[in-house]
Formats: C-alpha cells, structure tokens, sequence
C-alpha cells in the first residue's frame, strides 16, 4: 500500500468509486477493484501478491519495478493499473517459461554473479528481456543504454553487463542451432 | 595441509535462484492477517522546542486504530554506544525538542497507509522554533545555540592520538605542507527503502521483522525502549536489499511498528519512501579535514598532524566510532613515526550522519592520498614511488592501537604501476587524459565492545545428521554480500561435504545463537568465519573417534574430511561416508544429537582490528575543458584482503565499491539548505548508472593472514577509499587542476581552469 507520497492529503478522502479491472498477468487472468491512480507496482505487489517487482523508489527513477506491458518495458510504479486492462502484463515471476526451469538470462545472472542484494535485480532482468527482444545481438555500449534507466547500489552493473552478454549470446547460439 | 578447493572458488550465491525469479522475500513483501499501516510524522523544523501535540482529530479518522507520540513511551535515551551512557542521546519519538527537519515526532496506524499518512497531517503540534546551526563551524562560534542541554557549546564529542612528538619530528622536516579538504555528506542509497513489520506475541511478547544489519542490536535497544525484558523480543532479518552501514541501529518505525501492535494487537508495518531515505535517512559524514605533514628532502615522511571536524547533525549515532576511526585512517598505509589527531564531533541541526561504507576511511584517504600526491609533485618524486618509500609492512604497528600483521600494499602498488603502464602513461601527457594513483586500507570487524555485549562478538551453531547433512544457524547477517554463502563454504570445507548439504538459519535471535553483533566494519567473514571454524573442529573431534573405534587406530592418527567421507588421513581408504560416522556416533551418544556452539571475540587485538586489508588503485581520466566532465576510461586495482573465500563475491565488492567511490568522486552529495535537503529523489541525487561505470581489472595480492579463517581478510569497505582520490589526481595530471573538495563536479573543474 504505497500511494504516491507526494499526493495531497485532503484529495482522497472523496469516494472514488473503484473499477474492477480484468488483468491478465504472466497469463493468468485475474479481476481486481482498485482506484484509478493505483498503479500497477501496487496492484501487483499487494493485490496479486506478486512481491518479485520491487518499489525502490516510486517516482520513476530507478527501475526496479519494471516489467513488461505487451512485451514493452515500463515503470510499473508510474503505470496506471487501469491502463494495462486488455493488455499481456509480465513479471519477473512470469519470465521464465515454467515454473521449474530458468530464462537464459536469469541463469546468466546467477553464474556471473549479477547480483547481490537482489533488490534491484527483477526490474534488471526484466529491462534486459525487453533490451533482448529488441536488440538480440547488443554490443557493450547498448546494454548498458538498454539499462541505464535501472540503478543498482551493489554491483557496480559490470557482472550484470557480463550476464546480459552471456546470455545473448547463449540465446544467439540457441537459435543458430535450430535454424 | 592444503586448503580445500572451495575455499577460493567462484560459488554464486545459494540463494540466487530465489532472487532472481522473485521468490526472494524482503520485508515490505510481507503481509499478516489483520495487518494496520503505519505513518511517521516528522518535524518540519530544524531545532524547536514542541509545546503541545494534539492529535484528537487524527484518532477521529476512521481507519485509524492508534496514534502514539513520546509522551506514551518510556522516554529513555538509547543509542548503539551503550558502552559510554552520556553518548546515548537519541528518543523513539521525540522528547520536548526537535533537532533536525525529519525528527520523528508521532506516529499513526490505521487500516491503509493512505488514511495512516492523512491521519498524520491531522495531528496538531504547537512548535516554538529556535534558533539553528548547519555547518560545524557555526556550531561551535560563540554564541552558538545549544542542540543538547548537556553539551554547551554543542562539542559531542572529542579524541586525540598522539605519539612520536610531533612538534619536534616537525622542526627536523625539511618539507612541510598545509592542506585543508572538505567532503560532503552522502547517502547509502541502498535500493530497498528500510521496512519493518511487528506482530504482537503470545504472553505480550513480540516479533519484529525488519530490513536491518544487526538484528541482535535492534533487539537489545527495542527491548530497552519498550521496557520488556529481551527474550520477550525477537527480531528477524528477511532478506535485505544492501545497507552499507546505513541500517545498523534500532530505528524509530522498528519502535513504533512493535509498539504499537503491542498495543493495538495487531501486526503493523511501515515503510520508508525514497525520499523519507534520502532526505532524513542517516548518511556519511561531512567532515573539514586539516592535514600536515613533514617529511625529508627525498620523500621519508617524519610527522603528520591531522586535526578533523566532524558534521554529527542532530544525534551522535555511531559519531563516536567515526571520530575515532578517521584518526586511525589518518595513520594508516605509511611509516608515520610522529602522528597527532584531534577530531572533535560537533552538533549541528542536520540530520544526524551515521556509519556507511569505509566508515572514516573515505574522508581520511582523500585528505591524506591527495595531499601526499601534492608532496610527490613538489618534491619531484613519483607518487607511486614516494609511496613505496614509506609503505607499512608486515609486521608495522600504529602505537598503542594495532598491528598488521600481514601487509600486502607495497605488492599492490607494484602490481597496478606495472599492469597500468604507469610510468609511460605519467611521461607521456595526452591532452585532457590522465592517470592518478591512491591506496587504501580498512579493518577486518571492529575489536572495540562500544555497544557492551556481554556475549562473544558471534556465535554460530553446527548441527550434523545422519543423513550427511548438516544445519547452521548463525545470526549474522547476509545483507546482499553474499555472507550466507561464504560462510557455509568455510563450514563445507571444514566437514569435507557438498556444500549444498548445508541447511542455513540466520538473523533470527530466537533461532540462532547469542550473538553476533551484526553486518559492518567488514567483520562477517573473519569473525563469524571464526566462529564456523570452531564449532565444526569441535564436530570433526566427535566424529574422529568413531574411526578410531571402528578401526583401532594407532594413537598417532589423524582423520581426514572431505568428499563427504571421513577416513584416516594416511590411509584414505579406511573411512565411511559422512552421514554414516555421524550415525554411529549417534548410536555412541545413545541418541543425544551431534551439535557444538562456536564462538570468536577478539582477544588482545589492540583497540581496532584483528586484521587489515590493503590495496592500491590506478584510475585514468579523460576532461573535457570546455564541459567540466570527467570521464572514468579505466579502473586498475590490486587488493589484499588475505586469502579470498569466494573469488566472485570480493570482485563484486571490488566493482561495488568503485561504483560508490566513483560517486563520491564525482556526482553524488546531499545538498542540504538549512537542514532541508534539496535532492531527495534518485533524479537529483545521481548516483552512478551502468553507463557511467569504467572497464576495471582487478589483481588479488594474496596473503594469509593469522587471524582470518583459511587467511580471509575484509574485502567489503576498504576499496570505497581509493577511487576519489585517484580520480582527483588524474584529473590534475590531465588539466592541471586540484580540488580539495569532493564531489569534483564539472561546475569544480571549469573554476579550476578559470573558466566559471
Ligand atoms: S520503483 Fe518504479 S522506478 Fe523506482
Ligand atoms: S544487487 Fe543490490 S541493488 Fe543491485
């Protein structure tokens, strides 16, 4: 229950009739009531309890939060929830495609260590998915553009611009294979 | 006998998979039945005396189930230095007076934290507002306003070191310089805001879940200020999204939120918001830095007087410890035979600063690395070779205070001139690159007992099944640097079993062992490390005799663990596997379960460190003259920090720290107007993205310390230092402009090349 802390007050106090959203999350269908300027992180968070996206700063500026609306990243903090009805919503708990196995990229940041506290780490995961869905093949410079809307205090992001690498190219070589 | 392979291995953390799929739970992701949101309400002056509060109106809010302020609390003062009482001088919630913008006046909790936070603007609070101080040296003019009623004049606090006689060594240098350095305060800006959730327990006891790095801590002062005895208190760490130093002491909504579901029976949470964090959160301090030094013609330093003020803000936090330590860094890293340190700790109405990263080291390195790159350039000596000249080694002692035994800095230096290309690079000008040096050293865990624990420093249990594995329970605490995993890599190496045979418990101080005295100073791995290694010797001595039972060995024997086997060391193939030795000498024991306690406090170990890590840093630049803007082209950095556990985490200590070294450098302070902070969010306060980070390649000086386990010195604090530092001398190689104030922004550099 993170409301922007910079609203006014006296403003919600007035009953705003909540609409019931259909939202569908990681393909799961879910309906939900909330208040027009509930945002996603919100909804997510505490009514579907989906807790892997993060709130680090809820107003924009350090991207743990993200996850991706019909396969685009967004700020999920600064997203309405009303504005993702009819639309794919996926998060760091939907990345993988089944429960028991790992996405390329999450098993990158785990053998090149991407990670220590963890904190900012789904909304990385999650920019990096849409930077790969875009760019399959990034050089150094486009990841770390690809990320640089996502802080991270502990890392220093080097091992995780060496995961994001490790990964394409193993999702490069994948497809190489197939083909 | 050879160190087993995992000590030194690259093991990603055991709990990764967790965090990278979203399951990992930190504090604000938990939610209880019946749960109520909490609000702080906070002051908006700087220094005021409170006359009245009145919060009729905020309980009459529907939603609202409690509203507290100081009158309903005990009103006893607490603090982290329960050593020295006078120095405790903090409240929960204020009493009679506020000392900074963001002390915590009242608190609320309701159904939702929208109706908490409006409730909270409800409340009525009649202020007479007095005059205020924010810089050190307003604060200590004549005339100056009293913060504290006991501290006239608003000096907290003072210490001096003095040795060698120093006015004497000062008339026999035939160099001598003055410099004054100023560095700004600074935040930890750990990514997870603090968070913590109480529920009420049975027979009035209560559970505190909370985002902090020293749950024993917060569980001793939280049972002091809420008047219970301490085992009513449980206190559990859940994950922690990084605190570098910034969550180490009991905080005023781990008070409230276990106060009031005491009071409400009910759970109850509050989180922080980022701007709560940066505008009233603790931070690093801000210190004027007076350095002299005296040293020979050709570069031997003789005397060394470093007089500090430090900014405390309103309350002293772990201010004792920051003056102390700065004096001890001021003497660290050279032979300095004379040395003088006066610090004086000084109130001010800021927000109170408190322990981050490097926790004195910072402030002391860059006066102390960027006045001795001034020497080199005066004396005409290369700083790298002036350096060497007078490098500490193995063996060297700061009087009175501690002694390192093993030194590995004069190889540091060595290794980045020469991986760097040092010497061409400095013979060679470029026009607005650069190339700059500095060196750094920090403290493996604290040996002075300021918070008073009667209990060791840490404590850890092994358990060992019949099943071949085996259960630790320790209560320190992995806040992102991965302490869960080495400290179970010592455990595995030391039982020779997989390590993810390894059950962990940690940072729960109704589960795990009393005490540990938590996560800073960079003590987990060398203390706690300790710890493990007791408590599995005195496992590995039950298990031993089941070999010499089952095989009637000759006394001379020894018994050998590892590959989950144990056997006779001289003849491997007389043994069992690991689950079985522990069965029979289970059936030895008539059923009583094989567990042993391990324990370390460091004895005799001077008054700061058992143990220090060294290292050096060479960092090239390049400046733009007509911008101001420093960029980092390449980091080199040679690093002793004894023998490394997991080779994975020390490197992303390393690349963690040049990160936040790096912003010291250049981007980052709080910029603070009359006590109000300016740039509370992540926009204004910039600290460095993916794209700001320069390549870095890093060299291990190994050395085994004594006193570490398997040699293990700290890797966590002490590379913070070098990196401002360094940039600072690379940006005068590169434009030939100096600055004694950090961060060196471009608006600095233009002015140092007269453009501004
Ligand atoms: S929480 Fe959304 S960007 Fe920080
Ligand atoms: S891993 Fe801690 S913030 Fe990125």
């Amino acid at each position: 229950m993170r409301g922007k802390a910079s609203e006014p007050g006296g403003q919600k106090t007035l009953p705003v009739a909540k609409r019931v959203l259909e939202l569908t999350v990681n393909g799961d269908r879910y309906e939900v009531a909330v208040e027009p300027w509930t945002s996603l992180a919100q909804v997510l968070r505490d009514e579907l309890r989906l807790t892997g996206t993060k709130v680090g700063c809820n107003e924009g500026d350090c991207g743990a939060c993200t996850v991706l609306v019909d396969g685009r990243s967004v700020s999920s903090c600064l997203y309405l929830a009303v504005e993702a009805e009819g639309r794919d919503v996926t998060t760091i708990e939907g990345l993988a495609e089944t429960p028991d196995t790992l996405h390329p990229l999450q098993e990158a940041f785990i053998e090149h260590g991407g990670l220590q506290c963890g904190f900012c780490t789904g909304g990385m995961l999650m920019s990096s998915a849409f930077l790969l869905s875009h760019t399959p093949e990034p050089d150094e410079g486009e990841i770390r553009r690809g990320l640089s809307g996502n802080l991270c205090r502990c890392t220093g992001y080097n091992k995780i611009v060496e995961s994001v690498d490790a990964a394409a190219k193993r999702l490069a070589a994948d497809e190489g294979g197939t083909a | 006998m050879s160190t087993p392979p995992i000590i030194g291995a690259r093991i990603p953390q055991l709990g990764a998979r967790e965090k990278v799929t979203g399951q990992a739970v930190y504090t604000d992701d938990m939610k209880l039945p019946g749960m109520l949101y909490g609000a702080i309400l906070r002051s908006p002056h700087a220094h005021a005396r409170i006359k009245r509060i009145d919060t009729s109106k905020a309980r009459a809010l529907p939603g609202v189930k409690d509203v507290v302020t100081g009158d309903d609390t005990l009103k006893v003062a607490y603090g982290n230095w329960r050593l020295v009482p006078d120095i405790q001088d903090e409240y929960v919630l204020a009493v009679d007076k506020v000392r900074y913008v963001g002390d915590e006046v009242a608190a609320v909790c309701a159904l939702d934290a929208d109706t908490a936070r409006r409730a909270c603007e409800l409340i009525e609070v009649e202020y007479e507002v007095l005059p205020a101080v924010f810089s050190v040296e307003e604060a200590l003019a004549e005339g100056a306003p009293t913060i504290r009623a006991e501290k006239p004049g608003n000096l907290s606090l003072t210490r001096e070191i003095e040795y060698g006689g120093v006015d004497e060594a000062f008339t026999r240098a035939e160099y001598v310089r003055e410099d004054t350095f100023r560095v700004p305060t600074v935040s930890h800006a750990y990514l997870e805001p603090c968070s913590a959730l109480a529920a009420p327990d049975e027979g009035g006891r209560v559970t505190l879940w909370t985002s902090t790095q020293t749950p024993y801590i917060v569980q001793v002062l939280l049972a002091k200020t809420l008047g219970l005895p301490e085992n009513h208190v449980r206190v559990i760490k859940p994950q922690v999204g990084g605190g570098f130093g910034g969550k180490m002491e009991l905080r005023t909504w781990e008070f409230c939120a276990a106060f009031m579901a005491l009071r409400t029976g009910r759970p109850v949470k509050f989180t922080l918001t980022r701007a709560d964090e940066l505008a009233y959160g603790r931070r690093r301090h801000a210190m004027v830095l007076r350095s002299k030094i005296g040293l020979t013609r050709d570069g031997v330093i003789l005397a060394k007087d470093l007089d500090v003020l430090l900014d405390s803000g309103g309350y002293n936090a772990m201010g004792a410890t920051a003056t102390f330590l700065v004096g001890n860094f001021g003497a660290m890293l050279y032979r300095i035979p004379a040395y003088r340190y006066l610090g004086r700790y000084v109130y001010t109405n800021n927000p109170p600063a408190s322990a981050m990263r490097g926790f004195g080291a910072p402030q002391a390195l860059f006066a102390g690395e960027c006045q001795l790159n001034m020497v080199a350039e005066e004396l005409g000596i290369d700083p790298i070779e002036l350096r060497i000249r007078n490098a500490m080694q193995a063996g060297d002692s700061v009087p009175g205070v501690a002694t390192a035994r093993t030194c590995g800095f004069r190889e540091a230096l060595e290794k980045v001139r020469d991986a760097s290309g040092w010497v061409e690079k400095r013979a060679r000008k470029r026009p607005g690159k650069g190339i700059g040096v500095a060196g750094c050293s920090f403290i493996s865990g604290g040996v002075f007992n300021w918070f008073d624990t009667k209990y060791h420093f840490t404590s850890c249990e092994v358990r060992v099944f019949e099943d071949g594995t085996a259960h630790l329970l320790t209560m320190a605490s992995d806040i992102g640097q991965g302490s869960d995993t080495v400290l179970r890599q010592i455990l595995a190496a030391e039982l020779g079993i997989d390590i993810h045979k390894i059950r962990l418990t940690a940072g729960d101080t109704a589960v795990t062992p009393k005490a540990d005295l938590g996560t800073w100073g960079s003590r987990v791995t060398l203390m706690a490390g300790n710890a493990v290694l007791d408590a599995a010797r005195k496992i590995k001595e039950m298990l031993a005799g089941v070999l010499f039972m089952e095989y009637d060995l000759n006394q001379i024997h020894d018994v050998a663990f590892a590959g989950d086997r144990v056997f006779v060391r001289a003849k491997p193939k007389r043994g069992m596997d690991f689950g079985e030795c522990v069965y029979k000498a289970l059936r030895g024991r008539r059923g009583e379960p094989l567990t042993a306690f391990g324990y370390y406090t460091p004895r005799d170990k001077g008054l700061v460190t058992p143990a220090f890590s060294f290292g050096a840093q060479v960092i090239e630049v390049e400046v733009d003259e007509d911008t101001g803007v420093v960029s980092v082209e390449q980091v080199h950095t040679a690093h002793d920090s004894g023998v490394p556990i997991n080779t994975m985490a020390v490197e992303g200590q390393l690349e963690g720290s040049i990160h936040m070294g790096l912003g010291y450098a250049l981007s980052e302070e709080l910029i603070t107007v009359e006590g109000r902070v300016r740039n509370a969010t992540f926009l204004d306060y910039r600290i460095p993205a993916a794209e700001d980070m320069p390549p870095s390649a890093s060299y291990e000086i190994v050395t085994r310390d004594p006193e570490g386990p398997y040699g293990a010195k700290e890797a966590g604090e002490g590379l913070v230092s070098p990196t401002a530092p360094a940039i600072a001398e690379a940006i005068w190689d590169a434009v030939g402009v100096r600055s004694d104030t950090l961060p060196i922004t471009p608006q600095r550099v233009l002015e140092g090349l007269g453009k501004l």
